[in-house]
C-alpha cells in the first residue's frame, strides 16, 4: 500500500525510508540537469500550510513540487494571522476546497499534520506531509539526513552498505537540546530502523522528560561520544533555553558540550559531522568545523530539494507498495 | 397547583445512606409523603403522574461540587438553562456553579445575577464564590458578602491559589464564615503551559508536559496550611496517586480536608492523546494508569469524598485548533453516572454515596440533597435504569457544547426520571423543559 | 519494456510458448541494424545511444560494440529511465526501474533510442519527451530488436530486428540469449512474482 500521508518517519519503516532513498538517487540525477524539471506530478496541486516561520523549508519543499511540475499554492503566516474567528480545521477545509493533492505543514505545536490529515480523511483524497510540528518530528530531515549519510560513506570511503539497513553498524551521536528537538525525535527513529546505534548527548536539562521505549542509549560524555562515533550531529541551541531556565549560560553549554575545534581533534579519520541548520557558529559548533572537510552540513541542505521531491513523488505519483 | 402535583415512582429499588429496599415512593408537592413496599398502594392515588421505576434504583439525587455553567459571559459554550438541563438529564438535583464567568463571580453582585438566572433552572444551581477578587490570586474577595446570600463554597477554580500567604488568609478567614476553600492545585510555575501529563507519552509525542509534582506540592501546601488554620479544604479534581497518599495520611492526623476525583480521571490515562485529539486534553491532564488505578482504589477507603464533574464545556473553534492552543476540558453532568456505573467495579451504594450524600454534605446542602428517601424528605431524586445501554452521541446531548471524551462509547446504565424538588424535571430520558 | 515492468508490479509471471529468436538470430540482427545505422547516418559521426531502462540498455551496448568495432569510433553509449515522464502515472504503480546516465551532450547529436520490443509506443513518446528536456538533439532515431505491433500513438521505428505480429493479450521476452512469445499468468498470491520475469519455455 502506499501510503497516503508522511506523518512520521515511523509510518514508512526501513523498507520505506529504502525506497525513498533510491528515488532520491534518480531525483538527484534530475536536479543536475540543464532542465531540472520531469513532468511526473503535472496537473497535481500542493500547497504548503506554514504556520511557523521556515522559509528555507518552505522554499525547498515548493522547489521539489515545482520541479516534479506540480503546481504551488502558499499560505505562510503565524497562527494568529488565520484568526478571522475561522478554526485551524474550518481554514484547513477552505483549502482543502479549491481542489488540493497535498498539503506540506509546518506549525509550532506537534500533532497538527495529525490533525489535518483526520481532518482531510472525511472529505477527499489529500495527503499530508509534516513539514516540521512542534518538537515532535521533521521526517524528510531524517530522510535527507539518512541520504547524506549513506551516499557521502560510499562517495568519500567506497563503503557499500546493505539494504534496507544502509546505517548498519554506524554509531551516531546527536548532540545538544534533545529535549525540543523534532529533528533529534525523527533521526532517532530513522537511523535505528536502518541499522545504526544512536547515542543522545545532552545536559539533563535538555533531554525529554522520559526516554524509556527510545531506540538510543543516553550519555553526558560528550568527549568519548565524539571518539566513537561516525556521525557527529549537532543541534542548534536556542536562546530561549536559558531564558527558559534550561541552562545557566551559553558559554558554558559551549564548554561542556559544544564542537570547539579542540574537541573535533577527538574525530575520527572518517566521521562526518552533520547539523541540520541553520548554524550557530560558535555556538554549539566552531566555525572552522563548520568549514572543515569532516562536514557536509552543505550537502545536507542541497540533498534536501531531491529528498523531498522523492516524497512528494511517492505519496502522489508512484501508487508502488511500499512496505512498513 | 403546584403543591398538590403527585408523583408515583412505581416498582423500583429505593437505595439512600440507610440500605436497600424494594419501595414504591409517593411524592406530593415538593416533598415524599410516603415510602412503601410494593403492593400495600397498588393503585396510584388519582391525579397523580406514575412514573414506571421497574429495574431502577430509586435514588437521593446527585450533588455535583464541580461545574463550569459559563453563565454570565461565556453563554456560547453553555447557560445556566441548558446547563441544568444536561445536569438533571446527568440525574443530579443540585450543582455548585464554578466562578471563573466573565465577570468573575467574586462579589454579591454577580451571585445575585447567578442566583436569578438559576430561579428557572432545571436543577439546583448553587453558586460559588472566587476566593480573590478576579481569581487574579492577589486580594481576598468579599467572601462574607457572598456568604450572606448562601455561598458556602470558595474556589479560584482555574487556577490554583498562587500565594502561600493568601492561600493561609483564605482559610483562616472561611472558618468565620462556615465555609469551604476548594482549591485547584496546579503551581503554575512547574504546570507551565504543558497540553497533557509529562511523561513517557508527552516526551515521545513532542508535547509540553504538566508534571505530576505541579499538582502535588500545592496539594502538600495546602493540607499544611488546613492543619495550621484548622480552615476547611476542599480539593478539586486529584489526579495523581502521590497526591492521594498525601490526603491519606492527612486524613489519618485530622486535618479538615475532602477530595473529589472526576470521572474521566479514572476512566481515561494519558494514552488517549497520541492521536493528538483535542477532546482529550483537560486541566488537570488525564494521567498514568498507575494514577488510575490509585485513584479507583480511594474510591471505597474513604480518601476520596466525591466524584465531581469538572463539567467544562467549550464551543467547537475552542477545540478544532492545534492541541497546544485548544481550550482545556470536557463536558460531563450527562455521562458521569452512567461512567462511574459501567467503569467501576463498586456497589451502587458506594457510587451514590460519592455522588450524592457525601458531596452534599461538603457543599452544606444535606440534607434537602442526598438525605434519605423518607417522608417529609424534600423530593430531590432520580431514578436509575441499572441496565439500561445506550451509546453517548455528542449531537444529542442537551449541553449546548459538544466536547465529551466519551463519544461513542457504550456505556450501562442510564437517568430514567429525575424530581427537582417534587417536579418531574426528566420524564422517560426526555427533559420536561 | 514497460509491459514488463507493468506486469512485474502487479507480481504477474510470464510463460513462454515459442522461441521466435535464438541467441544466434538475435546476434545477427543486433549486427544488421549496427550496420543499418552506419549507412543511414553516413558514418558514426555525432551518434549517441541511448538504451531506454530495463531492456534497451543491453541492446544499446551490444549495437554500440558493433558500430565501434565496425568504424573503430568511440561510439558514447547512455542509458534513459521514462518513468517520471510516463502517461500512466496515477492509473498504475510507476517507478524507476533504472539510472538515467548520458555521458555528452546532446545539442546537435544524432539519437538513436534502443529498446527491445515497440509495443504501443508510448515509451517512445516519453523518451521523446525526456530527450527534449535533456538537450536539443539534431535527430532522434528508433532502433527496436522486436516490432509487435498494435500503435496507439503515431510512432515508427527506424531500424527493427523482427517484425512480430502478436495478439494484445501476448506477451514477448527479449534478451540476448533470444526472443519468447509467450502469456501473463496473473499471479494468484500477490506479491510473489514481483521482479524481473523468469521466461519458461514451454516443451
Amino acid at each position: 500500500m502506499t501510503p497516503r500521508h508522511l506523518l512520521s518517519v515511523a509510518d514508512l519503516g526501513a523498507l520505506g525510508i529504502d525506497e525513498v532513498l533510491r528515488l532520491t538517487d534518480s531525483f538527484v540525477e534530475v536536479g543536475a540537469r540543464p532542465i531540472p524539471k520531469v513532468p511526473a506530478l503535472r496537473g497535481k496541486t500542493v500547497v504548503s500550510l506554514f504556520f511557523e516561520d521556515s522559509t528555507r523549508t518552505r522554499l525547498s519543499f515548493e522547489a521539489a513540487a515545482r520541479r516534479l511540475s506540480a503546481d504551488v499554492m502558499t499560505f505562510a503566516g503565524s497562527s494568529s494571522s488565520l484568526n478571522k474567528g475561522e478554526s485551524l480545521r474550518d481554514t484547513v477545509l477552505t483549502i482543502e476546497a479549491m481542489g488540493v493533492d497535498a498539503f506540506v505543514v509546518r506549525h509550532s505545536c506537534g500533532g497538527v499534520p495529525a490533525q489535518v490529515a483526520g481532518w482531510l480523511g472525511a472529505v477527499g483524497d489529500a495527503s499530508v506531509v509534516n513539514a516540521g510540528d512542534g518538537a515532535h518530528e521533521h521526517p524528510t530531515q531524517a530522510l535527507l539526513d539518512c541520504y547524506t549519510i549513506s551516499r557521502e560513506r560510499e562517495r568519500r570511503f567506497g563503503a557499500k552498505a546493505g539494504r534496507p539497513q544502509v546505517l548498519s553498524g554506524l554509531q551516531v551521536a546527536i548532540i545538544g537540546d534533545i529535549r525540543h528537538s523534532r529533528v533529534a525525535r525523527s533521526n532517532v527513529i530513522a537511523f535505528a530502523a536502518l541499522g545504526a546505534s544512536v547515542t543522545l548527548v545532552a545536559p539533563p536539562t535538555l533531554l525529554p522528560p522520559s526516554v524509556q521505549g527510545w531506540p538510543a542509549e543516553v550519555s553526558h560524555d560528550v568527549d568519548g561520544a565524539l571518539a566513537k562515533c561516525d556521525v557527529a550531529y549537532l543541534l542548534r541551541l536556542q536562546n530561549e533555553r536559558m531564558t527558559e531556565q534550561f541552562l545557566p549560560s551559553v558559554r558554558e553549554y559551549t564548554a561542556l558540550y559544544g564542537l570547539t575545534a579542540e574537541r573535533a581533534r577527538l574525530l575520527g579519520p572518517s566521521t562526518l559531522v552533520m547539523h541540520p541548520g541553520p548554524v550557530r557558529r560558535g555556538i554549539e559548533i566552531a566555525a572552522e568545523v563548520v568549514d572543515s572537510p569532516s562536514s557536509v552540513i552543505t550537502t545536507q541542505v542541497a540533498n534536501g530539494v531531491a529528498v523531498r521531491m522523492a516524497v512528494l513523488y511517492l505519496l502522489l505519483g508512484s501508487g508502488a507498495p511500499v512496505g512498513a | 397547583m403546584a403543591r398538590e402535583r403527585q408523583v408515583l415512582l412505581r416498582g423500583g429499588t429505593v437505595v439512600d445512606s440507610t440500605g436497600s429496599r424494594l419501595a414504591d415512593v409517593l411524592v406530593k408537592g415538593e416533598v415524599v409523603v410516603a415510602v412503601e413496599a410494593p403492593g400495600q398502594s397498588s393503585e396510584a392515588p388519582p391525579g397523580a403522574l406514575a412514573l414506571d421505576a421497574e429495574g431502577c434504583a430509586v435514588a437521593p439525587g446527585l450533588v455535583d461540587l464541580h461545574a463550569h455553567l459559563r453563565e454570565p459571559g461565556m453563554e456560547e459554550a453553555e447557560t445556566i438553562e441548558t446547563g441544568s438541563r444536561a445536569a438533571a438529564l446527568g440525574g443530579y438535583t443540585a450543582v455548585v456553579a464554578m466562578p471563573n464567568t466573565q465577570p468573575a463571580a467574586d462579589c454579591a453582585a454577580v451571585i445575585r445575577q447567578v442566583l436569578e438566572l438559576a430561579k428557572s433552572a432545571c436543577c439546583d444551581v448553587r453558586p460559588a464564590g472566587a476566593i480573590t477578587v478576579g481569581r487574579e490570586g492577589k486580594v481576598l474577595a468579599p467572601m462574607a458578602e457572598m456568604a450572606a446570600m448562601g455561598v458556602r463554597v470558595f474556589t479560584d477554580d482555574g487556577t490554583g491559589v498562587q500565594s502561600a500567604a493568601l492561600m493561609r488568609r483564605a482559610l483562616e478567614y472561611a472558618t468565620a464564615l462556615g465555609a469551604v476553600i476548594a482549591d485547584h492545585c496546579e503551581d503554575a510555575s512547574l504546570a507551565g503551559n504543558g497540553c497533557m501529563n509529562e511523561g513517557q507519552v508527552s516526551s515521545l509525542l513532542g508535547l509540553l508536559g504538566r508534571p505530576a509534582v505541579s499538582e502535588e506540592v500545592m496539594v502538600l501546601r495546602d493540607i499544611a496550611l488546613a492543619r495550621l488554620t484548622g480552615g476547611r479544604l476542599h480539593l478539586l479534581h486529584v489526579t495523581t496517586a502521590d497526591a492521594l497518599q498525601a490526603v491519606r495520611l492527612a486524613k489519618a492526623a485530622g486535618v479538615p480536608v475532602t477530595a473529589e476525583v472526576t470521572p474521566h480521571h479514572l476512566a481515561l490515562t494519558e494514552e488517549a492523546l497520541r492521536g493528538y485529539e483535542t477532546v482529550y486534553k483537560v486541566n488537570p491532564p488525564l494521567r498514568t494508569l498507575r494514577d488510575v488505578v490509585a485513584l479507583r482504589g480511594a474510591l471505597s477507603e474513604g480518601t476520596v469524598d466525591a466524584i465531581a464533574t469538572d463539567h467544562a464545556p467549550h464551543p467547537p473553534e475552542a477545540k478544532d485548533t492545534s492541541i497546544c492552543d485548544a481550550a482545556p476540558g470536557v463536558v460531563g453532568l450527562e455521562t458521569a453516572l452512567s461512567v462511574c456505573l459501567t467503569e467501576l467495579q463498586l456497589p451502587l451504594g458506594t457510587v451514590l454515596a460519592l455522588m450524592s450524600w457525601s458531596p452534599a454534605k461538603i457543599a452544606g446542602l444535606h440534607p434537602a440533597h442526598g438525605g434519605p428517601i423518607v417522608a417529609g424528605a424534600p423530593a430531590n431524586l432520580c431514578v436509575v435504569d441499572l441496565a439500561k445501554e445506550w451509546v453517548v452521541r455528542p449531537e444529542q446531548m442537551a449541553s449546548r457544547s459538544r466536547n465529551t471524551p466519551f463519544a461513542g462509547r457504550r456505556l450501562k446504565g442510564k437517568v430514567r426520571h429525575t424530581l427537582l424538588a417534587g417536579e418531574p424535571v426528566v420524564v422517560n430520558e426526555e427533559p420536561q423543559r | 519494456m514497460a509491459e514488463r515492468e507493468r506486469h512485474a508490479n502487479s507480481g504477474a509471471a510470464f510463460r513462454g510458448r515459442a522461441v521466435v529468436m535464438d541467441a544466434g538470430d538475435v546476434q545477427r540482427a543486433t549486427w544488421r541494424i549496427a550496420h543499418e545505422v552506419i549507412e543511414h547516418n553516413r558514418g558514426a559521426e555525432h551518434l549517441v545511444l541511448v538504451g531506454l531502462q530495463g531492456g534497451g540498455v543491453w541492446f544499446a551496448s551490444a549495437l554500440a560494440s558493433v558500430i565501434s568495432s565496425v568504424t573503430q569510433a568511440q561510439v558514447p553509449v547512455g542509458t534513459l529511465d521514462i518513468a517520471y515522464y510516463r502517461d500512466d502515472i496515477g492509473m498504475r504503480p510507476v517507478l524507476p526501474v533504472g539510472a538515467t546516465e548520458i555521458p555528452v551532450a546532446l545539442d546537435g547529436a544524432i539519437v538513436v533510442l534502443c529498446d527491445d520490443v515497440l509495443f504501443t509506443g508510448r515509451s517512445v513518446r516519453a523518451a521523446l519527451n525526456a530527450l527534449s528536456d535533456l538537450g536539443r538533439p539534431a535527430a532522434v532515431q528508433l532502433a527496436v530488436m522486436v516490432d509487435r505491433g498494435h500503435r496507439e500513438l503515431p510512432v515508427r521505428p527506424d531500424f527493427v530486428g523482427k517484425n512480430l505480429p502478436t495478439r494484445r493479450s501476448e506477451m514477448v521476452d527479449v534478451s540476448p540469449q533470444g526472443v519468447v512469445l509467450g502469456d501473463v499468468i496473473a499471479a494468484v498470491e500477490p506479491g510473489t512474482s514481483g521482479g524481473a520475469l523468469r521466461p519458461e519455455v514451454a516443451k
